[in-house]
């Protein structure tokens, strides 16, 4: 019996193995015949195209390693403030579906179905459009607030800039001043913080309608008024079940993200992209991006298992 | 006391009734304009000229009708438009047949898994007499339902086998198995399309070139087995033992045990899940646009992208599209809570 089981292992692993090197040896054949080298050299060499938007900045002649580091970070940049834009209005809409209130209720109950029910990527697509076709030109930007444009070329915001702290102002060929934040940014923000919050809007839901019902009673009896039930009784516990699946919600967020390549935004996906046709290194260029997923996936595990402990041990004896 | 119970869900206590008032402002002010502008103004001929007269106070809801073939069935020929529609209506066909319960009990898994084969034969032709159409053409609403359909029922037993694998005694196959699950769960979907775009041609041999509709459908199937394996596993563990010794002590074999006790029990209990995970890849084959597969979003780009004309009412065609996908998803919830598998 443990001969045979260590045989078929054996011959598990060689067919595994055999079609590995099967694999390796057709691909290297395409590659010589297509004229492509491989190896991560090509990293160290001038990437060859600029980013639409980066926080470092990357023209043609950086190393192609700089503009994979201003991708990963744009990914960040919008997947990061989504999260925490996604959560605070997940939350909301999760209590909005379980108000008394009906109207709250309803409100609350078409926003989850409307942006559950349709596709993230045609989410962007509208929000895209919306933001570069349907807003007035920069010269006539909508003025929000006090010094808060938006308009086609994006928002402006008051922010350091080189003069110290500017307040932005309408200018000769636009908004000068303060900090624009690009359609392509905004886009990505909006749709993937609305779409992620409706999933954990549900998620909320239904760990409070999962807790016994007798602790609402219970909280009621103790002379409780029906709010404080909920806030001081049912939203800790439900807090302590929801917080795994919220935590898979934030991890789809980030790699949702990856949709940015298809309205230009310039993440980590879509510098791969543009990488890979310039050098035709695709072997390289796609295990760069699954190598990142997949430690952002094991960090993303790892800090959810320590909420998960700390959560757990704040539960009363 | 029914007033008296609406009045305090309403008006309840102050909190209650600035929300109350809170939302019916809103309402009164952004229902009146979307009223106008989504009815009382709209234009419904495909006329471009009262559209463009419009200037947007009302929608212009002609483009649909002016566009809905090419957004429908893509660059699908036209003289062959019927097989594409009948391919379609075949999957939704099977969707609806199972989410009303006409279908149910032994042959929902069937009814399931041949719409998509025949609807292959359908679009492809070349026998029967119908002109072989090649897979660069299929798009539209019929290629949607295809990837789902499809991806779904080469997903499942894949899902199955790789669930089972993860509980054998073998560490090498447990160890394989987890790798593969954890690496498909770990990524993103535009990675696995990418590498079915870029990386599969490099991995066949010399004189084997798969379509990129049949390299993706393989990365589609690879990707949503890994997630299906996890719920099928689930429900492999929480299935109670006692049913093992029933079946051990009927004189089952563990084939059979497994094939007429386990499985049928699994698949009813997982089935909710595994409808969500179905509406998921409906929604998720929208990314195969960005390899150049002209799907409902991929058409819809086509369709408007290069028509300066027609582009500006974007908008509206959208509309007709998100409103196909709520459509899709709502049947397939329907599925998840119609306990299709029931006998």
């Amino acid at each position: 019996m443990r001969t045979s089981s260590r045989v078929v292992q054996a011959l598990i692993l060689a067919v595994v193995v055999g079609l590995c090197v099967l694999l390796a040896v057709t691909t290297a054949g395409h590659l010589e015949q297509r004229g492509i080298r491989s190896g991560f050299d090509f990293l160290l060499e001038p990437a060859g195209f600029s980013l639409g938007e980066s926080m470092l900045p990357v023209d043609a002649a950086d190393s192609t390693l700089l503009a994979f580091v201003a991708g990963l970070l744009n990914t960040l940049r919008a997947a990061l403030p989504g999260a925490a834009l996604a959560l605070g209005i997940g939350i909301l809409a999760g209590f909005g579906r379980l108000a008394d209130n009906p109207l709250v209720r309803g409100l609350a109950s078409a926003y989850v179905n409307a942006f559950r029910n349709i596709p993230l990527l045609l989410q962007l697509l509208a929000w895209y459009f919306i933001l570069t076709d349907l807003l007035p030109a920069a010269d006539a930007a909508m003025h929000l607030a006090p010094g808060i444009f938006l308009s086609k070329s994006g928002l402006s915001v008051p922010w350091w800039g080189e003069t110290g702290f500017e307040i932005p102002e309408p200018g000769g060929f636009g908004i000068d001043g303060g900090a624009r934040l690009t359609p392509e940014y905004l886009t990505m923000l909006i749709g993937l913080a609305l779409y992620s919050a409706a999933y954990i809007a549900e998620t909320l839901r239904a760990a409070v309608l999962a807790l016994p019902p007798g602790q609402r009673l219970a909280a009621l009896a103790l002379g409780m008024s029906p709010r404080r039930a909920f806030i001081d009784v049912l939203l800790p516990q439900a807090w302590r079940a929801a917080l795994p699946p919220v935590t898979s919600q934030l991890l789809n967020l980030f790699k949702n993200a990856s949709l940015a390549v298809a309205i230009g935004y310039p993440d980590l996906v879509s510098v791969a992209g543009t990488s890979l046709n310039q050098t035709g290194r695709a072997i390289e260029c796609l295990v760069i991006v699954i190598a990142v997923y997949l430690l952002l996936s094991l960090v993303a595990a790892a800090i959810s298992h320590r909420l998960e402990q700390r959560t757990l041990q704040g539960r009363p004896a | 006391m029914r007033l008296d119970t609406l009045r305090r869900r309403f008006f309840g206590d102050i909190v209650n009734t600035g929300l109350t008032l809170l939302v019916l402002a809103a309402l009164m002010l952004w229902l009146p304009p979307l009223l106008e502008w989504a009815v009382l103004n709209a234009r419904f001929a495909p006329d471009i000229a009262a559209c463009e007269a419009l200037d947007h106070r009302g929608a212009c809801w002609g483009v649909v009708a002016e566009k809905a073939r090419f957004i429908l069935i893509g660059r699908y020929p036209a003289d062959e438009a019927w097989r594409s529609i009948l391919a379609a209506g075949l999957i939704a066909g099977s969707w609806l047949g199972v989410a009303t319960g006409v279908l149910r009990g032994r042959s929902v898994i069937p009814a399931l898994a041949l719409p998509p084969l025949v609807a292959i034969a359908l679009l492809g032709g070349g026998l029967g007499g119908l002109q072989s159409v090649p897979t660069e053409l299929w798009g539209g609403l019929p290629l949607t339902l295809l990837l789902t359909a499809a991806g779904m029922a080469g997903a499942l037993p894949l899902g199955i086998a790789v669930a089972y694998g993860r509980r054998s005694s073998l560490p090498v196959l447990r160890g394989l198995l987890t790798a593969y699950v954890e690496l498909a769960r770990g990524i993103p979907l535009i990675a696995a399309l990418f590498v079915a775009s870029f990386l599969l041609p490099l991995f066949f041999p010399d004189g084997v070139a798969l379509d990129m509709l049949w390299r993706v459908l393989i990365a589609i199937v690879l990707f949503a087995a890994a997630y299906l394996s996890e719920i099928i596993r689930g429900g492999l563990q929480a299935l109670r033992t006692e049913q093992l010794d029933a079946a051990a002590a009927l004189g089952f074999s563990e084939w059979q045990t497994q094939r007429w006790i386990v499985l049928p029990q699994v698949l009813r209990a997982v089935a909710p899940s595994l409808a969500n995970s179905a509406i998921a890849l409906f929604k998720d084959t929208s990314l195969v646009t960005i390899v150049s597969l002209y799907e409902l979003t991929g058409s819809l780009g086509l369709a408007l992208s290069g028509d300066a004309q027609w582009r500006p009412f974007y908008l509206e065609a959208w509309i007709f599209i998100a409103a196909i996908y709520w459509a899709g998803c709502v049947l397939l919830a329907r599925i998840s809570r119609a306990k299709p598998l029931r006998p």
